[in-house]
C-alpha cells in the first residue's frame, strides 16, 4: 500500500511535466493520466472504507458465494503475492508514459550509448540499436498483458455463450458446435497461427483476434460440462417449474454457476497466451519492430547473449515472472473458488 | 381403477408411461428402453393428499415431474382441472407453472447458490407480475418467509446460511410464492433429520388446511406418507400395485408388496409386536429395463399361492373394497401371512 503510494507520489513529483501535459497529449498518455487519477482515488477512497468498516457494527448481511472465496484466497499468502505482482504489471502497463525513463522508439547514439551495461542512467541498459531496456521492457508489458487480456476475454465469452447454449439445449445443436469444437482443437494451433499470420499483414489486432478466435474451444467444453451437471440440478428444474423463461435460466441461473472454473480458466490461460505471443513475437510473425514487444526483444537479444546478457535477459524474466504470477494466482483462485476444497 | 363419485377431480392421471431410451454403439438409436414408468393411473381431488410410495428407482419421482412437464411423458393422459397438461402449449403451460408446483427433495440442490433468498422469491414474483411494484413484491416476499416460519431478514442471506431443514421451508417458500393449487412434494423430508422432518410435514399440513392445497406427496418412508396422506398409492417398477384410502391401506393390506412393505416398517415395541412377521423380499428390484413378464413382482413375491399365471398375466388394478384397489390376481383368496422370521 505504502510502496503504491510512493510510487503514485513519485510519477506526481518527478515526473509532472508529462503529467500535465497528459490529459491533451496522446491516447496512451490520456489513458496512463485517467489511470493515476483513479488509482489515486482508489486509494484515498480503499483507507475511508476501512476506517469506517472499524467503526461500523457488522451488519445482517448475507455472506455470498464470492465473497466467502474471496476470503479463502486472501489465506493463500503465494496466491495473494502473485495477484499483486499481476496488478502491479498491469499497473505499470497503464502508467507507462508516465514511468518509462526513454521513449523506447528512439535510438541514441550508436557510438557511445550501444549496448550499454546497467547503470544509474540506464537501469537495464541499452540495446545494439541504444534504446533504453527498462523503457522497452515497460512498453512490452503493454503490448503483452492487453493481448494476454483481450484475447482470453474474446475466447472465454465464445467459449462461455457456446458451451452454456450446447449444454443447456443439448440434441444435434449440442452435437453440431462439439463436433466444430473437436474440428477446431485437432488442428495444431501453432501451425494455424503461422498460416494466417503469414497470409495477412501481421499487426496487434490480427494477433488478439487470432488468438481469440482459436482458444474458444476449451471454454466451450469447460462449461458445457459444468452446465450438464447443473441443468439437472434441482434448482434448474425449480426453475423451470416456477416458469422461467429458457433465456433467463441460462443467464442468471446456469452461467453464474459455472464462473468460478471460467475465471480459473481465463487467469491460467492468460498465462499461456502470453508466452504465445511471445513465442510468435520471438519467430517474427508477432508484433512487428519498431513496436516493443517482449518476445522480440528475447529476440533481438539473442545474438548478443554473451557480450549484452541484459538485452535478452531482462525481458524474459518478465515473461517469466508474469506468467508464474498468472499461474500461481489462478491455482490460489482454484483452490479458493473450489468449494469441495473449502471447509 | 378407483371408482369415484365425487366431483370432477383436480388431477386426473389415466394410462401415463415414460420409456427412458438407452442410447449407445454406433448408430444414435435407441436399443433399449428404461420403463421408468409404466401405465400408471389415478385421481386426485382439491385439498387431498394422495402419498406414492414405493422403493427408490420405482418411478415415483418421474410420475411427479411427468404431470408437471417437468420431463415429457412418453404416452397416457394428464388432465389438470380438466384441461389435458400434455396438450398444452406455452402460454397454458405458463398459466399451469403458476398453479402447480414442486418442492424437491435435496434442500441442498434445490436452490441456486449464488443468489440470495430475497432474489429468488423476486426473480419468481416479477417474471408472472405478481405483488406489483417492487415495495409490493418486498412486503409479499416477507409475507411468504413468515408463512413458512422464516424470519424476514433471512431475505439478505445466501441458501449456504442455512440448515438442511431452513432451506426446505424455502424452497417451500418459493414454491408458494406463485400461489399454487396443487404441490408435488417429491420426497421433501427425506434428507432431513427427524426432528426436523416432524417440523417441515406439521408446516406442510398448515399450509394446506390454510391455503387449500393438494398434495402428492412422494416418499418411501411409511410412517411420513401414513401421517400427511388421505390416500396412498405404492408404485413397484413403474406400475401402481395398491391404492386405497390410508387408513385401510395401513390396515389391511392386499397386494403382497404392500404387505411386505409394510412388515419392514419399524415398530416401537417389536417385542410386543411379535405377531407380525417380517416379510423379507428375495433377491432386488428387477431391471426396469427388462421387466418380467406378467406381473412385474412375481419374482419376488412371498405369496403362497404363486404359480405360473403370475408370470403371464398382468394383473389390473381391480376394486377390492371402499376405494379400494389392488393389482394381483391371487387376491380372491386370502391367504395367512408366511410365519414370522427374526
Amino acid at each position: 500500500m505504502l510502496a503504491l503510494w510512493g510510487a503514485l507520489l513519485w510519477i506526481g513529483i518527478a515526473r509532472w511535466e508529462r503529467v500535465l501535459a497528459a490529459p491533451s497529449g496522446a491516447w496512451d498518455h490520456r489513458v496512463a493520466f485517467a489511470t493515476w487519477i483513479l488509482a489515486i482515488i482508489t486509494l484515498c477512497g480503499g483507507s475511508i472504507l476501512q476506517e469506517r468498516r472499524i467503526h461500523e457494527s457488522r451488519t445482517m448481511k448475507g455472506v455470498g458465494q464470492w465473497s466467502l472465496a474471496w476470503m479463502a484466497f486472501r489465506k493463500s499468502h503465494v496466491a495473494v503475492g502473485a495477484a499483486i505482482t499481476v496488478m502491479v504489471f498491469y499497473l505499470a502497463a497503464l502508467l507507462t508514459p508516465f514511468l518509462a525513463p526513454f521513449d523506447p522508439a528512439v535510438q541514441g547514439s550508436l557510438i557511445t550509448e550501444r549496448m550499454l551495461a546497467p547503470s544509474l542512467t540506464h537501469p537495464l541498459g541499452t540495446d545494439q540499436f541504444s534504446r533504453d531496456v527498462l523503457s522497452r521492457v515497460l512498453y512490452g508489458a503493454r503490448i503483452s498483458l492487453t493481448i494476454g487480456f483481450v484475447a482470453v476475454s474474446i475466447s472465454m465469452t465464445i467459449g462461455t455463450v457456446l458451451g452454456a447454449v450446447s449444454g443447456f439445449a443439448g440434441g444435434r445443436l449440442d452435437s453440431l458446435i462439439m463436433r466444430f469444437v473437436d474440428m477446431v482443437i485437432s488442428f495444431p494451433r501453432l501451425v494455424l497461427l503461422i498460416a494466417i499470420i503469414a497470409f495477412f499483414e501481421p499487426s496487434i489486432f490480427l494477433i488478439v483476434a487470432v488468438i481469440g478466435l482459436t482458444q474458444w474451444p476449451q471454454p466451450t467444453r469447460l462449461v458445457r460440462g459444468e452446465v450438464l451437471s447443473l441443468r439437472e440440478r434441482e434448482f434448474i428444474q425449480a426453475g423451470k417449474a416456477l416458469g422461467l423463461s429458457k433465456t433467463r435460466l441460462v443467464l442468471r441461473h446456469l452461467i453464474p454457476n459455472t464462473m468460478a472454473p471460467v475465471i480459473v480458466a481465463a487467469t491460467l490461460g492468460i498465462g499461456d497466451t502470453i508466452v504465445l505471443e511471445a513465442g510468435l513475437s520471438f519467430l517474427g510473425l508477432g508484433v512487428q519492430p519498431p513496436t516493443a514487444s517482449w518476445g522480440t526483444m528475447v529476440a533481438d537479444g539473442r545474438d548478443n547473449l554473451l557480450g549484452a546478457w541484459w538485452i535478452s535477459t531482462f525481458p524474459g524474466l518478465a515473461i517469466v515472472l508474469v506468467v508464474l504470477s498468472f499461474n500461481l494466482a489462478g491455482d490460489g483462485l482454484r483452490d479458493a473458488l473450489d468449494p469441495r476444497l473449502r471447509s | 381403477m378407483v371408482i369415484q363419485t365425487e366431483p370432477a377431480p383436480l388431477l386426473s392421471v389415466r394410462n401415463l408411461r415414460k420409456y427412458f431410451p438407452i442410447t449407445g454403439g454406433i448408430l444414435p438409436r435407441a436399443r433399449a428402453f428404461v420403463k421408468a414408468v409404466d401405465g400408471v393411473s389415478f385421481d386426485l381431488h382439491r385439498g387431498e393428499t394422495l402419498g406414492l410410495v414405493g422403493e427408490s428407482g420405482c418411478g415415483k419421482s418421474t410420475t411427479g415431474k411427468a404431470i408437471l412437464r417437468l420431463i415429457e411423458a412418453t404416452e397416457g393422459e394428464i388432465y389438470f382441472d380438466g384441461t389435458d397438461v400434455r396438450a398444452m402449449g406455452s402460454s397454458a403451460l405458463r398459466r399451469l407453472r403458476r398453479r402447480a408446483q414442486v418442492i424437491f427433495q435435496d434442500p441442498f440442490a434445490s436452490l441456486n447458490p449464488r443468489m440470495t433468498v430475497g432474489q429468488m422469491l423476486d426473480e419468481v414474483l416479477k417474471v408472472h407480475k405478481l405483488a406489483g411494484d417492487r415495495s409490493g413484491r418486498r412486503q409479499r416476499i416477507r409475507e411468504l418467509l413468515d408463512t413458512v416460519g422464516l424470519l424476514v431478514e433471512s431475505e439478505d442471506r445466501y441458501p449456504h446460511e442455512f440448515s438442511g431443514g431452513q432451506r426446505q421451508r424455502i424452497g417451500i417458500a418459493r414454491a408458494l410464492s406463485v400461489e399454487p393449487d396443487f404441490i408435488v412434494c417429491d420426497e421433501p423430508v427425506s434428507a432431513l433429520d427427524v426432528s426436523v422432518q416432524a417440523q417441515v410435514i406439521n408446516l406442510l399440513s398448515d399450509l394446506q388446511e390454510r391455503l387449500g392445497l393438494t398434495y402428492l406427496f412422494i416418499a418411501h418412508d411409511l410412517a411420513v406418507v401414513e401421517h400427511v396422506s388421505d390416500r396412498v398409492a405404492v408404485m413397484y417398477l413403474g406400475r401402481i400395485v395398491e391404492t386405497a384410502p390410508v387408513r385401510s391401506l395401513y390396515t389391511e393390506p392386499k397386494h403382497p408388496y404392500t404387505r411386505a412393505l409394510l412388515s419392514a416398517v419399524p415398530r416401537p415395541e417389536p417385542r410386543r409386536d411379535h405377531r407380525h412377521g417380517r416379510i423379507v423380499l428375495e433377491g432386488d428390484v428387477p431391471s426396469p429395463v427388462s421387466p418380467p413378464s406378467g406381473c412385474p413382482f412375481h419374482p419376488r413375491c412371498w405369496h403362497p399361492l404363486k404359480d405360473d399365471a403370475c408370470s403371464r398375466v398382468t394383473p389390473p388394478l381391480e376394486s377390492v373394497g371402499e376405494n379400494h384397489a389392488a393389482a394381483c390376481i391371487k387376491l380372491s383368496r386370502d391367504v395367512e401371512l408366511p410365519p414370522k422370521t427374526g
